[in-house]
């Protein structure tokens, strides 16, 4: 492969894995006046944009910029004319640019396509024009894909009535143009594509800078072209590959985000081919299909979709509102008539979910709308002239103060709106108002919905074949079923906990027969979308389902709504299903269902003929379209039949192979598909099931079986679907899909051991990457299933059998760790025995005989001859590359966590702080031996340790999760490396929550919450909702410690390699892949089991991926997960990996005998709990530790001598010395095929396969740099200094770099407050002030964008409006989202209104603003906000401490409080209020007080004034939100000083 | 799982046993079971532990922490099945086990272990009070014959799993009674005989049949049974004595302890005999510091003997081990018996150099101390002492089976006389000789009641296999 091709797909590089994210903004006149000033300031937003995007290994190679605008007749008429054609009059020609390949032929062959087409379809050919382009300053990766760009003139033809018409016809042309050209199969490096081809609008666009888009098209600098509007568009994506036709804007929108339901949203499309009708159209609609091209972004295929609904007859802003709804069923404010709109118009069309800030335009009308959950910036202002600017941040275009009417944002799941037609802005409000109350939407669903739950009760029974044992056997129910799934959710309403890693074999490496589920991954959101909290931000989920068939989409002017079939989760009762069955009679045949029986007679099948499976589901396949046909809209695939003499199709299997069929037949949407299964159990098996089709689920053995377990089966069944529930919703939001609608059909998991056959026939679109078994085998293990539950079996006659899946069990599952192994190791280790470590070695990596891992199964290539032994690099040397995990101390005792440090500083490996904090007392090197007690104090440590001169307790990685837990300016210095967790082998896409019992007062004090107060991590990191988002953390953390490296841990997933060259453009040093089956403290155990892939596979395609980017030499690669031995770690190295992560296995060494407990506290040996008692029987020592680790460096060793390599550095990246093992006996793994993860990508020599070079942070471009320069007095000398600086938005992270300064010199303490005092002008760049110490203020006169304070600890920030801004400060905006996101102490004071998620995750530091978005206070747990204006929805979301006084004006703020965690009271007089307990030990008047008119002080807010001026009146209209946790640890501590001090 | 935190709420509770004075007035059983509510809180103990370390301490793997949760709950009756499930002589196992579960518990790592034996044996107890323990039988026959030589626990063990899956098998036993060891090694007041009769009745209705006073090779050719049956299991134990060849060993009143005890347990079991040795009034000296030897304690104790003495040839070892290097194996540490509680003077690193006596009848042993050095013994210089002894009782062990009836079979050996035969794949259990199969000590050379159990029922499996082709009986 050359360096600028754009690869195929080859080894584990896939290209569909591509993301991107990025900037987006756009000017508009309202008026439509056009002006070649409006094209300029777009250009002028771009390059103001440019930190939003990223480069590959060449500088100048971007991601792709572009910009729309309006045809620009003046250019194009006089170009027209050069070439003798006189245009018609504006808007009755069309003017597209094409991209062309650069050979002659294929060129020639396209635009006779063009040409062709067009006159077929009624329209003139006009001409061709080339468009001048300037390639002189791109990159040569780019100039290599360059295509041959020319502008197609058509005129308008005789049959058209109206431009709409016109433009209708434009879109028909261009898709057959598409197909057309696709039909040649070009092999021209050169994509062939339309960037635009309207009468209104063109696109100029490619694989630049963004600052370079009008140095290519010199046409945009030409003053003839005038726009009244500009759509601008700067690309990030995660490869590297120059891709001219990924560039946005499309025709109709630039994106920034990410749709998470894409595969469903294209599958659903095509699924509708047959149904749709639209009288716009007509037979042009035919047209259209294939309407969305496979292997399109999903931006693309979102652009396909809008313009469809735009040609089929709907508005912009109405199609809007179908693709991206607002979050509607969980919000109590929306008015009734929107509610109705888009409860109607969710039968029609499953959201288009995902986060995004879509722009969107057709010329006439632009506007922008926002994903439900805010989680994409768009901010926008009006000036009083008439223009507004919307753009991703603010400071992009200056515009002079006093002509700013108005700065805002969009609002989750809100529009803007400006109509140019009409000269004004339409406001979310009165759109939607209109739109929604256009149609009768409210008496048109009463008229048309049934509810399964309004039916009659029956009183259903399962009515089971054979005895329950024998059933619950036949489908393959094990005791641990019973045991840690039915029972825990029968009990608590919710999925069991578990902790510790999965070390159990792979279901396709095990020997008991399993469940096709068990071959399933779930994919999760890391780095390029966040996973959603589904507890805290309830609001945006929903499990409502239809069942039946989908509405016409485009029927637009429909009259009569179709019936629609509605319940409100898809888990079905056995009534429910009864009803079903009875639907026709229920509905008065609006419904007519059909249950299709998918048991079969085991009667003479034959194990060669795959037991006749095949057969059956071709069957079951055709009598399903059948049955579409002959009009049945419901379909029930029922397994209740399933006997001794009948076997059932595993019921996935049967809908997948079902629903993939009706959707390819174009008949899906015609019919409702439920499932009727013995066999779902789990949450994993409901998430699957309607992952792949099933708009509902009957799981009628499992109610049999809690019938069995319990009396009240009322209850039971309730809890049951209750849990189920609340699993899906974690399954979902993990992938940040909020919606059931969205997530059935999604086909959100990959496959880990199914054969590419089975998962086209069946599971078409899913990845599966190491091949496995195929139909045959899932029929034999379904037959052993189905022979056990009926045969002889002794140990099966009275009982199910052990499983053995979440615990070790004889006759269970097998496990690596196991008891012999676990022994062996911890004798090794504190004996310092080698041959005791090599036997336990040998259990692990032997296995012939029982396989548990992929590395199991491979075996090392002899290409070299073998070395003697001292001539392989030195242990102390390997032992360099060895890591422990991150395991917070909380999750950990202080004995463990601290144990581990001292022995990896001992080493020279490292330690990771997990997320939590690190006492500052362990930041010193000892200089002379001393005990741990007496270093952390006599009273913190329960068992002592020995500490010789020159240990450190210190853990040199600090990480950073989404809790921010202690992270402070000093925590940060304090580190040799900033590690960022995106996601935890163990529940990627998932928060955690230590329990309030155990935040002991030292864990409160490291985390700066309140002892006994439980606290959340929130699933994802607030600051990080896509890649450029990810790229300024690293950037603020690089800032935060410009001596550290900054590490970002991934999980292994398919598409990790994709996100991990992502990762490696966003400049971080160090990736770290953690496999599927790292550990936990607690987890859910369906996320513990089905989330992720091993990281034999995700390492491998991080290192092809990042090969082929020629980005690997850049960042340094970190695995983990179960990592035990020698051999794994040569394995790692091969696959592509510097260092190595461990977790468990020096857990084990410290007396970790895998109780899998943590969660309870109860740990029996003192590693994993904080209960003193226990910590008291802690025996680790550093010594066994260290032990341990020289023993893996010594098998290493062994293994390089054998391997003939000297050097560690030349085994990485040697997947050839990888290969299969041959000679396994196991009739399951014939079919695994590692050819994929021995890939080695084909690139030249030079390309780096190790880490060899360091990135290039840009920190000397930091303002900090001056501030630093100017702060030499106070920093030097404590003396006092005062700057005073301008500030626009390229200047990020402002004074974290002062900060670091301040935290190394004189730690969290910092200098007295005031010393530095810096006054900026201008709008401040992102994450301003982020980790601002103590001794520093801040303020900033202008604006500030998004992550302002974030971290702040310690220091002061002010910011206010410049004075010419004359609009009232509490009605505009004046900082973005997420503002001081895990904020630990400080203070700051905005004169404005803040955007979404304001103090997230405060846990100490004072706020006052005017006014806030939606989720403010979210997992607040300190601190104290004061809110002087309106709030969004959600306000205090699991909010644990602190507390916020909120100015209620309108009354309402009740409805926008989430009540689940606080309680909201008056604001009494301080007399009147009782003394004791009290917030920060004051009446809150006094507190308020205080507050406000600091915030007066320093903003001089006119808000402030007036609530000051009047406060008898104003404080009583304030409230007090009070977290219920946070006051009864108050009371505790109180009642427990009365008492001592009785 | 038992209680979250039960085993920081509950302390372990050892068995009561009948004080030593009361019981040594008889032979009958003095270690009294748990009460429900004690079993229930030492139930409560148990962790629930991710890995069971217990259930592979123990050689048949009883799915400990599951009964141990279910008597927690008070469900006896599912308990039973468990415990049954993997163990076809709890009854056994639950009084003479020396509990290697306790061993691996993970509480014995810095606690003390759950009285998993306590609770097995309470478990057995309520079983058989209630009628729960029925014969299960089959419902098909295979008309597949299988004789099994050897009625202790191997071959019960193997005899009930076999008769389980519908096969005829026939049990020969040489002595007069069932139960091998169990019946004539153990003392009754470790275990009474009733429990081997009642399993030996419900064994008769699963249809298995038992001959006594069959001595293959002696009054029943070993051509009988290869001729008539299917498969032959030998499962004769290891009988022949460790023997100490020093001067003086000729003399009466040096014996073997298998050829004292026995006397005793059929005395016990009724029948009237016309030379029983008694220790009555005697000097003893028991030489061998393992089980037997106690069990020659117990019943000298019994007997009112003189003085009892025990002599062991090793050191003493400590009283505790070092846990963080042995845990979860088997610990060498000083261990005492009930026996021991009940009178007796141990003695360690002690070496017998020669009986001497008088009219042919013992009357001393001529002893010295030994150091132990790298392994090796020395004798100390000038140690040599000399104790009255009018009994001696040699229970050093057992060196292998009787080769008399191994040879007639004609199957191969090991080094050390057992039969060879592994106990892994396809061909595990089987010896040299077609269809002749052998389980236990007769095979695996001398060891616990609980390793015949395992090797009993895996051996049973495996005859089961031959004969089927497949086998659903558990390993």
């Amino acid at each position: 492969m050359t360096q600028f091709e754009r690869p195929e797909q080859q080894g584990l590089y896939n290209p569909k894995n591509e993301h991107d994210a990025c900037g987006v903004g756009f000017v508009a006149n309202i008026h439509g006046t056009k002006s070649h000033t409006i094209v300029a300031q777009g250009l002028q937003i771009l390059t103001n944009l440019t930190h939003r995007g990223a480069t590959g290994y060449d500088p100048k190679l971007g991601d792709g910029a572009g910009i729309l605008i309006q045809m620009p007749d003046g250019l194009i008429r006089d170009e027209a004319k050069k070439l003798s054609i006189d245009l018609p009059v504006s808007g009755q020609y069309a003017c597209g640019l094409i991209f062309l390949p650069q050979s002659n032929t294929y060129r020639t062959q396209c635009e006779k396509i063009i040409t062709d087409i067009i006159h077929e379809e009624g329209q003139t050919f006009l001409a061709w024009r080339d468009v001048p382009t300037n390639n002189s300053n791109i990159a040569e990766a780019a100039k290599a894909v360059e295509p041959k760009i020319k502008q197609v003139i058509v005129g308008q033809g005789k049959d058209i009535q109206d431009q709409n018409h016109f433009e209708r016809k434009l879109f028909v042309i261009r898709k057959r143009i598409e197909h057309s050209v696709k039909k040649l199969g070009l092999d021209d490096p050169v994509q062939f594509y339309i960037p635009s081809l309207s009468s209104r609008t063109i696109v100029y666009k490619g694989m630049l800078l963004a600052n370079e888009v009008d140095t290519y098209y010199p046409d945009l600098k030409d003053a003839r072209v005038t726009s009244a509007l500009a759509l601008v568009h700067q690309r990030f994506s995660t490869n590297t590959f120059p891709a001219w036709d990924l560039a946005h804007p499309f025709r109709m929108i630039a994106h920034n985000g990410e749709i998470n339901t894409v595969q469903g949203n294209v599958n659903w499309m095509r699924a509708r081919h047959e149904s749709m009708q639209s009288a716009l159209l007509g037979d042009d609609l035919e047209k259209l299909w294939p309407l969305i091209v496979e292997g399109q972004s999903d931006s693309a295929c979102f652009d396909n979709c809008l313009e469809l609904l735009v040609a089929g007859g709907y508005s912009l802003p109405h199609a809007m509102m179908m693709l991206i709804p607002e979050a509607w069923s969980g919000n109590p404010m929306m008015d009734e008539d929107r509610r109705a709109f888009y409860e109607y118009h969710a039968a029609l069309m499953e959201p288009w979910d995902g986060p995004a800030a879509v722009a969107f335009t057709d010329g006439r009308m632009i506007g922008a709308t926002l994903d439900r959950n805010g989680l994409r910036p768009a901010r926008y202002l009006m000036t009083d002239d008439g223009l507004v600017m919307m753009a991703s941040e603010m400071g992009v275009l200056q515009f002079p103060e006093e002509k700013i009417i108005k700065k805002w944002r969009l609002q989750p799941g809100k529009m803007l709106l400006i109509d140019m037609e009409k000269g004004r802005i339409i406001d979310d409000e009165e759109v939607k108002k209109e739109l929604a109350t256009h149609k009768p939407y409210r008496q048109w669903i009463d008229s048309s919905r049934y509810f399964l739950g309004d039916f009659p009760k029956t009183n259903s029974k399962a009515e089971l074949k054979e005895t329950l044992l024998d059933t619950q056997q036949s489908f393959g129910y094990t005791q641990e079923d019973i045991k840690f799934i039915l029972a825990p959710m029968i009990a608590n309403g919710e999925e069991n906990a578990g902790s510790m890693g999965n070390d159990a074999a792979l279901p396709v490496l095990s020997k008991k027969p399993k469940l096709i589920y068990n071959y399933f991954k779930q994919l999760f959101a890391q780095v390029t979308n966040p996973p959603i909290d589904p507890i805290r931000e309830e609001l945006v989920m929903s499990l409502v389902t239809f069942i039946g068939p989908k509405p016409n989409l485009l029927a637009v002017e429909e009259t009569k709504p179709t019936t629609r079939l509605e319940t409100s989760q898809p888990v079905l009762t056995l009534d429910d299903l009864t009803q079903l069955k009875n639907i026709s009679k229920l509905t008065k045949d609006a419904y007519k269902s059909l249950v299709l029986d998918i048991t079969y007679d085991v009667k003479g099948l034959k194990k060669d003929d795959a037991y006749g499976m095949k057969k059956v589901i071709d069957t079951l396949r055709q009598d399903a379209l059948k049955a579409v046909k002959d009009g049945y809209n419901i379909l029930i695939l029922s397994d209740r039949n399933q006997s001794k003499n009948r076997m059932a199709i595993p019921a996935l299997l049967a809908t997948s192979a079902t629903h993939q069929h009706l959707v390819r037949e174009g008949l899906r949407t015609n019919t409702g598909l439920v499932v009727d299964t013995g066999s779902a159990r789990e949450v994993h098996h409901f998430a699957l099931l309607g992952g792949y089709g099933a708009e509902a689920i009957c799981p009628w053995l499992a109610y049999e079986s809690m019938n069995a377990m319990t009396t009240d089966h009322a209850l039971a069944h309730k809890n049951f679907i209750k849990s189920i529930g609340k699993g899906l919703y974690k399954v979902m939001s993990k992938m940040g899909i909020s919606t059931y609608q969205s997530y059935c059909g999604a086909q959100i998991f990959e496959a880990v051991g199914l054969n590419s056959q089975l998962i086209n026939t069946y599971f078409k679109g899913t990845v599966t990457n190491i091949e496995g078994i195929g139909i045959e085998e899932i029929a034999e293990e379904t037959m052993r299933i189905h022979q056990s539950a009926f045969g002889s079996d002794p140990v099966l006659a009275n009982a199910l059998d052990a499983g053995g899946e979440y615990a070790f069990r004889v006759r269970g599952e097998e496990h690596m760790w196991t008891p012999d192994s676990i022994a062996k190791l911890q004798h090794a280790t504190r004996t310092n025995q080698y041959t005791t470590y090599k036997e336990y070695a040998a259990l692990i990596n032997n296995q012939t005989k029982r396989q548990m891992t992929l590395r199991g199964l491979f075996k090392f290539k002899t290409i070299n001859q073998a070395i003697a032994l001292d001539e392989v690099e030195p242990a102390k040397e390997i032992v360099k590359r060895f890591v422990t995990g991150a395991m917070s101390l909380g999750s950990i005792s202080t004995e463990a966590h601290t144990t581990l440090a001292i022995a990896m500083n001992r080493i020279g490996g490292k330690s990771n702080t997990g997320e939590g904090g690190e006492d500052a007392k362990r930041f010193l090197t000892l200089d002379k031996d001393n005990t741990l007690a007496n270093v952390i104090g006599l009273h913190l440590i329960e068992s002592d340790i020995k500490l010789k001169k020159g240990d450190s307790l210190r853990s040199r990685i600090k990480q950073v999760a989404s809790g921010r837990f202690g992270v402070t300016a000093e925590y940060l210095s304090s580190a040799d490396q900033i590690q960022i967790k995106m996601a935890q082998g163990a529940k990627p896409g998932e928060g955690g929550q230590l329990p309030g019992h155990k935040v002991s007062p030292y864990i409160a004090k490291l985390r700066f919450s309140v002892p006994g107060v439980g606290l959340i991590s929130p699933p994802p990191h607030h600051d990080i909702y896509s890649i450029e988002d990810l790229a300024q953390l690293i950037h603020d953390l690089k800032n935060a410690n410009p001596s550290a490296s900054i590490s970002v841990k991934l999980v292994s997933e398919t598409g990790v390699g994709t996100v991990a060259a992502g990762v490696a453009k966003a400049k971080s040093d160090h990736i770290v892949i953690a496999g599927h089956d790292g550990g936990t403290g607690a987890s859910p155990i369906s996320s513990l089991k089905h989330a992720g892939t091993p990281w034999e596979i995700g390492l491998a395609e991080t290192q092809q991926t990042l090969v082929l980017n020629r980005l690997r030499g850049r960042v340094i690669v970190q695995v983990d997960g179960q990592m035990k031995t020698g051999r794994d770690v040569v394995i790692g190295a091969l696959l592509g990996a510097d260092e190595f992560g461990f977790a468990t296995a020096p857990l084990v060494v410290q007396g970790c005998i895998m109780m899998r407990k943590c969660h309870l506290n109860t740990c029996p040996v003192g590693v994993a709990t904080q209960d003193p008692a226990l910590r008291k029987r802690f025996t680790g020592q550093p010594e066994h530790v260290v032990n341990y680790f020289f023993f893996v460096a010594e098998e290493v060793r062994e293994l390089m001598s054998s391997l003939g390599i000297r050097k560690f550095n030349d085994l990485i990246g040697r997947a050839d010395l990888l290969d299969t093992q041959e000679g396994i006996l196991h009739w399951k793994i014939h079919g695994l095929d590692f050819s994929k993860i021995f890939f080695l990508p084909n690139i030249e020599k030079e390309v780096s396969r190790r880490n060899t070079e360091v990135q290039s942070h840009g920190l000397e471009h930091a303002l900090d740099n001056a501030l630093i320069k100017l702060s030499k007095p106070a920093l030097e000398k404590r003396e006092k200094v005062s700057i005073n600086l301008p500030i626009t938005n390229t200047n990020r992270t402002v004074g974290t770099m002062l900060s670091h300064e301040i935290a190394k010199r004189f730690g969290h303490e910092g200098l007295p407050q005031d010393t530095i005092q810096i006054t900026l002008n201008g709008s401040a760049g992102q994450s301003f002030a982020a980790f601002l110490a103590q001794g520093i203020s801040m303020e900033l006169i202008g604006e500030g964008n998004d992550y302002v304070a974030k971290g702040l600890c310690g220091g002061r920030v002010v910011i206010k409006p410049p004075k010419a801004f004359k609009a009232k400060s509490h009605e505009n905006i004046i900082v973005g989202n997420t503002v001081m996101y895990g904020a630990t102490t400080g203070e700051s004071y905005f004169s404005g209104v803040a955007g979404e998620r304001f103090c997230v995750r405060n846990s100490g530091a004072s706020a006052v603003v005017e006014g806030v978005g939606n989720h403010g206070c979210e997992y607040m747990t300190g601190g104290t906000v004061v809110v002087l204006g309106n709030t969004g929805q959600n306000f205090a979301a699991g909010m644990s401490g602190g507390v916020a006084y909120v100015y209620d004006e309108d009354g309402l703020f009740a409805k926008r409080c989430n009540p689940s965690m606080v309680s909201l009271e008056k604001v009494e007089t301080q007399q009147a209020q009782p003394k004791v307990p009290q917030h920060l030990n004051q009446p809150d008047e006094v507190i308020l007080k205080m507050l406000i008119e600091k915030h007066m002080k320093y903003t001089e807010s006119p808000r402030a004034k007036f609530i000051l001026d009047n406060w008898d009146k104003t404080r009583t209209q304030f409230i007090k939100v009070m977290p219920n946790e946070y006051k009864r640890a108050l009371n505790e501590l109180h009642a427990s000083l009365t008492k001592e001090a009785a | 799982m038992g209680k979250v935190t039960g085993f920081m709420e509950f302390d372990r509770i050892s068995e009561q046993n009948i004080p030593p004075q009361e019981r040594l007035k008889n032979y009958k059983e003095f270690v009294l079971h748990l009460s429900d509510d004690e079993a229930k809180n030492q139930g409560a103990r148990c962790m629930d532990c991710g890995i069971p370390f217990c259930m592979t301490g123990c050689p048949i793997n009883n799915i400990i922490p599951d009964w141990n949760d279910l008597v927690y709950n008070q469900d006896w009756k599912n308990a039973i099945d468990v415990l049954h499930s993997t163990n076809n002589f709890p009854e056994f196992t639950g009084r003479l086990c020396p509990a290697p579960c306790e061993a691996a518990c993970t509480l014995n790592i810095n606690d003390d272990a759950v009285g998993i034996k306590s609770i097995e044996h309470a478990i057995i107890d309520k079983a058989w009070e209630n009628n729960w323990v029925k014969p299960l039988i089959p419902t098909y026959k295979t008309n597949k014959k299988i004789a099994i030589v050897g009625s202790g626990p191997a071959g019960l063990a193997a005899a009930q799993q076999l008769a389980r899956v519908g096969h005829a098998v026939t049990v020969y036993e040489k002595n007069d009674r069932i139960g091998g060891l169990l019946r004539y090694g153990i003392p009754d007041f470790k275990m009474e005989k009733t429990h081997i009769d009642r399993r030996v009745k419900q064994m008769e209705a699963e249809g298995v049949v038992f001959k006594i006073n069959q001595n293959i090779g002696e009054n029943v050719k070993h051509e009988e049974l290869t001729n008539n049956y299917d498969a032959v299991i030998l499962a004769g134990g290891a009988e022949h004595p460790r023997d100490l060849p020093v001067p003086g060993r000729e003399l009466n009143g040096v014996m073997f302890a298998m050829d004292f005890l026995p006397l005793q347990n059929k005395v016990v079991a009724g029948d009237k005999l016309t030379h029983q040795i008694l220790a009555t009034g005697k000097h003893v000296v028991v030489i061998g510091g393992g089980d037997t030897g106690s069990d020659c304690v117990g019943t000298s104790n019994r007997h009112h003997a003189t003085s009892v003495s025990q002599f062991e040839l090793m050191p003493q070892p400590p009283v505790h081990e070092n846990k963080e290097l042995v845990w979860p194996n088997w610990p060498l540490k000083l261990r005492t018996s009930s026996s021991h509680e009940e009178g007796c003077e141990r003695d360690w690193s002690v070496t017998t150099k020669s009986f001497v006596g008088e009219n042919g009848q013992v009357k001393g042993i001529v002893a010295a101390r030994v150091e132990w050095k790298d392994g090796k013994m020395v004798e100390v210089p000038n140690s040599e002492f000399t104790l009255q002894a009018d009994l001696v009782l040699l229970a050093m062990g057992f060196v292998s089976p009787q080769q008399k009836m191994l040879d007639l079979f004609g199957v191969d050996k090991d080094q050390r006389g057992n039969v060879k035969a592994t106990t892994e794949g396809k061909d595990a259990y089987i010896t040299s000789k077609a269809k002749v199969f052998a389980a236990g000590d007769i095979r695996r050379g001398q060891s616990l009641i609980v390793w015949a159990i395992r090797e009993g029922r895996q051996c049973a499996r495996a005859v089961d296999e031959f004969l089927m082709g497949t086998s659903t009986l558990p390993r």
